[in-house]
């Protein structure tokens, strides 16, 4: 058997793991681990400019493949800075190693030199961290980190390394674990077939049904059995902004994204619903509007892995706690049985009706059926970008966004037909994400176009990746949907606040961002009439071995409708438009 | 409602902490928090007292499940039971009072674990609303100081909480 020092054990640790990319950033606690790194590793790190981006590139990279993303950091402010991109992880179950340095072990607790209380720090945003205490331990703690963040419920785990522990002389035994077993960590691995018949009999006496799915079934790769399960029920089917792809955006079935910014035959087609089927979605806040007015006429049966997800906010009539796919299998078989002794299920009129209702709703205010923005401004609108980019790319680009209107204005225009194509931070909105995902997904496929949707705000937050792109040659597309402001600010201060912009504008202070992507060795493209957009758009993408930086001036005052008019709403009370409402 | 949740935990650092994070992160309340090892030196046992309604009741346990350190849990509450907690009184004790608390400290069964002068420590042992009705029996002028240990439980008959 080898012996290996600690640094080393972690480089031959990840090599074992199977890990293709480490986002990281070097610093004096981890200077050993980074020789072992130099010294003898397979797997190639990516020099990020800032530590908030190794953790959003890494989850990208982990949303994009479904693998783990790792990320390794120095201890102080090398951990601190990858706070907020662990925090994102959380908030969207998506699989994460973070590997944090730590000072020597005989300084904790002195106030020493870059110390911080990593474990401490991070613990409400983590699904599980690891303080290692001896060199030894190692190999098993990554071996049990990497199958805590991507087994069960995905989540980003911390493993804190003091720097004594993996200093270059003190050599032991490395032996990677095959497998691990945690007495006190078993993740539900089948749901329980007498609820999941309730659930297929439920679905079967269904007159007016939805499928509600959200990021488990992108998570948990159960996108063929959804699509089977709304086929061959022909049941319609919406996702939340986390789901987005798990069903065909350009199938018939599909009703749009729902929620706050959902569709509007989505939302109503949830409120007047009587059965629904919610798979892998947490009904978020974002989704329901007021809990207490939350689809009155419907029961609801609620598939998902974490038990702590069902009933919390919405009480299910039927829970099923397991894995999407072996559930959603479970449920098909059963379906079938069913139907086979009792073929007039579900009732085919009820159906029919329900249909007819749901396309009444889509031809009045869908998004898709007819423009409803004003195309009669000088201004290129948002929706419009988005439109072109769906059909400059095929509909098959990987798309990622920052927060604010442009992303809502992606989620609602871009039809994703398949999942892990749409990468958005949906449940902490982090503006920043945008780029180092990008750069996370462009990696993991380096021939696939990859689009990232951002704002001028947002971009901002993170540009300095711009430098990252250049060193490793990571030809992502930024499409910047320049409108001058914090439009989705702007657009409550419009709503709420009577078009008091506090803090939402820039005063002519924005860079030129054109010049800034050369100065970083990129090019740009500024486009700011309709009737260049699609050709600048082609030539960009055609540009396949570039970054290409593309400022789109877009109108200034646009909204994001349909917004579900709160406090106190349902779902399917929402503005349509500055002056229509339900 | 008030709820007695025993839960066995990794005898782990950290694992504590993240007990009681869960608690403020999530806004649920803890009346009383006891922990110590067990007779398997790799678990502790922590039993906590916390008052919500059911859903309260339900999610707070669904999330400490939740926590990678939590091997089992069981809601005491829901089932026949034995609640005990320890406390500690030192109480001011001269002239006529001293027959007086030593006579209530009998009436609860409890014990002078020591005597001064002017002072006496009791240690009273029972269920929490026991223990409530010592200290109002003594009376707030007397008391000087309490301790007590928070509430410890297990189940009634053959039902454990083990591996
Ligand atoms: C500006 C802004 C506006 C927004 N507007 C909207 C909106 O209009 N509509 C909208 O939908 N969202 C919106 N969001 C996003 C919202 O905040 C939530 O992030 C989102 O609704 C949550 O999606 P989800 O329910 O699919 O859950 P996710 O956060 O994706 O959670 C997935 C669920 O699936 C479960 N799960 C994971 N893996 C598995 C598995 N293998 N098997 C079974 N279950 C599994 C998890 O336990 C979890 O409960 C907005 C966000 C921002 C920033
Ligand atoms: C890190 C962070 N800070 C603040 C916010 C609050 N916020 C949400 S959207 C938004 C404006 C985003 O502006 P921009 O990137 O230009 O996008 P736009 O809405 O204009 O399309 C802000 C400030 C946030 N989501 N994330
Ligand atoms: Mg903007």
């Amino acid at each position: 058997m080898e012996l290996l020092s600690g640094g080393e054990m972690i480089a031959r640790a990840l090599e074992d793991e199977g890990v293709e990319f480490i986002f990281g950033y070097p610093g004096g606690a981890v200077l050993h681990i980074y020789d072992a790194l130099f010294n003898k590793c397979k797997v190639p790190h990516i020099l990020v400019r800032h530590e908030q981006a190794a953790t959003h590139a890494a989850d990208g990279y982990a949303r994009a493949t479904g693998k783990p993303g790792v990320v390794l950091v120095t201890s102080g402010p090398g951990a601190t800075n990858a706070i907020t991109g662990i925090a994102t992880a959380y908030m969207d179950s998506i699989p994460m190693v973070v590997l944090s340095g730590q000072v020597m072990s005989h300084l904790i607790g002195e106030d020493a030199f870059q110390e911080t209380d990593m474990l401490g720090i991070s613990r409400p945003i983590v699904k599980h961290s690891f303080q290692v205490t001896s060199t030894a331990e190692i190999p098993e703690i990554i071996k049990k980190a990497f199958y805590i963040a991507s087994s069960g419920r995905p989540g980003p785990v911390v493993v804190d390394l003091p720097k004594d522990l993996t200093n270059p002389h003190d050599k032991y035994e490395y032996n990677y674990p095959k497998k691990v077993k945690l007495r006190s960590y078993t993740p539900a691995s089948r749901g329980h077939s007498g609820q999941i018949k309730k659930a297929a009999s439920l679905l079967l006496a269904a007159k007016r049904p939805v499928i509600y799915s959200g990021g488990g079934v992108v998570q948990g790769n159960a996108s063929a059995q959804l699509r089977e399960l709304a086929q061959s029920l022909n049941f319609p089917v919406t996702n939340t902004l986390m789901g987005l792809g798990a069903y065909p955006g350009s199938d018939r079935q599909f009703l749009g994204m729902l929620g706050m910014h959902g569709f509007y035959e989505a939302n109503n087609a949830m409120h007047h619903s009587d059965v629904i089927l919610a798979v892998g979605a947490r009904f978020d806040d974002r989704v329901t509007n007021t809990t207490g007015k939350f689809c009155p006429g419907a029961k609801i049966i609620h598939i998902d892995i974490d038990p702590a997800a069902i009933s919390k906010t919405i009480n299910a009539d039927v829970p099923i706690v397991g894995p999407v796919d072996s559930v959603l299998n479970d449920l098909l078989d059963v379906l079938k049985e069913m139907r086979a002794e009792q073929p007039a299920l579900p009732d085919q009129k009820a159906l029919k009706v329900w249909w007819e209702q749901i396309d009444e709703w889509r031809d009045s205010h869908g998004l898709w059926t007819a423009p409803r923005y004003d195309t009669t401004t000088p201004y290129i609108k948002p929706q419009q970008v988005i439109e072109t980019l769906c059909k400059v790319t095929g509909g098959k680009a990987f798309v990622t966004s920052d927060v604010g209107q442009h992303q809502m204005f992606a989620a609602q225009y871009y039809k994703f037909d398949e999942p892990r194509r749409w990468i958005n931070s949906g449940g902490l909105g982090t503006m920043g994400f945008g780029l180092p995902a990008a750069m996370g997904v462009k990696l993991a496929f380096p021939d696939a176009d990859v689009a990232c949707v951002t704002g001028e705000g947002s971009i901002q937050m993170n540009i300095q990746e711009l430098s990252t792109c250049a060193q490793y040659n990571i030809p992502v597309k930024i499409l910047n949907l320049y409108n001058g402001y914090l439009g989705m600010v702007k657009q409550w201060q419009d709503m709420q606040y009577e078009g008091r912009y506090s803090q939402s504008v820039y005063e002519d202070s924005l860079p030129d961002f054109i010049k800034l992507a050369e100065a970083y060795h990129h090019s740009g493209i500024k486009v700011t009439q309709l009737s260049d957009l699609e050709d600048a758009m082609t030539e960009v993408f055609a540009r396949k071995n570039e970054l290409v930086f593309m400022d789109i001036h877009v109108d200034p005052h646009e909204h994001v409708y349909p917004m579900h008019i709160a406090p106190n709403g349902s779902m399917r009370d929402m503005w349509l438009s500055k002056t229509e409402r339900t | 409602m008030r709820r007695i949740i025993s839960v066995l935990l990794e005898n782990e650092p950290g694992a504590l902490s993240r007990v009681v994070g869960l608690f403020s992160q999530r806004g649920y309340n803890i009346e009383t928090l006891n922990v110590a090892p067990t007779e398997d030196p790799t678990l502790s046992r922590l039993t906590l007292t916390t008052i919500g309604d059911d859903h309260k009741i339900e999610q707070i346990t669904k999330h400490l499940n939740r926590l990678v350190d939590v091997v089992k849990l069981v809601d005491l509450s829901e089932g026949a039971h034995i609640e005990r907690e320890l406390m500690l009184v030192k109480v001011r004790a001269t002239g006529a009072q001293r027959a007086e608390i030593k006579r209530c400290t009998d009436i609860f069964r409890g014990q002078i674990v020591d005597v001064g002068p002017s002072v006496y420590t009791i240690q009273v042992t029972g269920a929490a609303d026991k223990l409530d009705s010592f200290l109002e029996a003594v009376g707030d002028a007397a008391i000087m100081e309490v301790v007590r240990s928070g509430v410890s439980g297990i189940a009634r008959g053959e039902k454990i909480l083990s591996l």
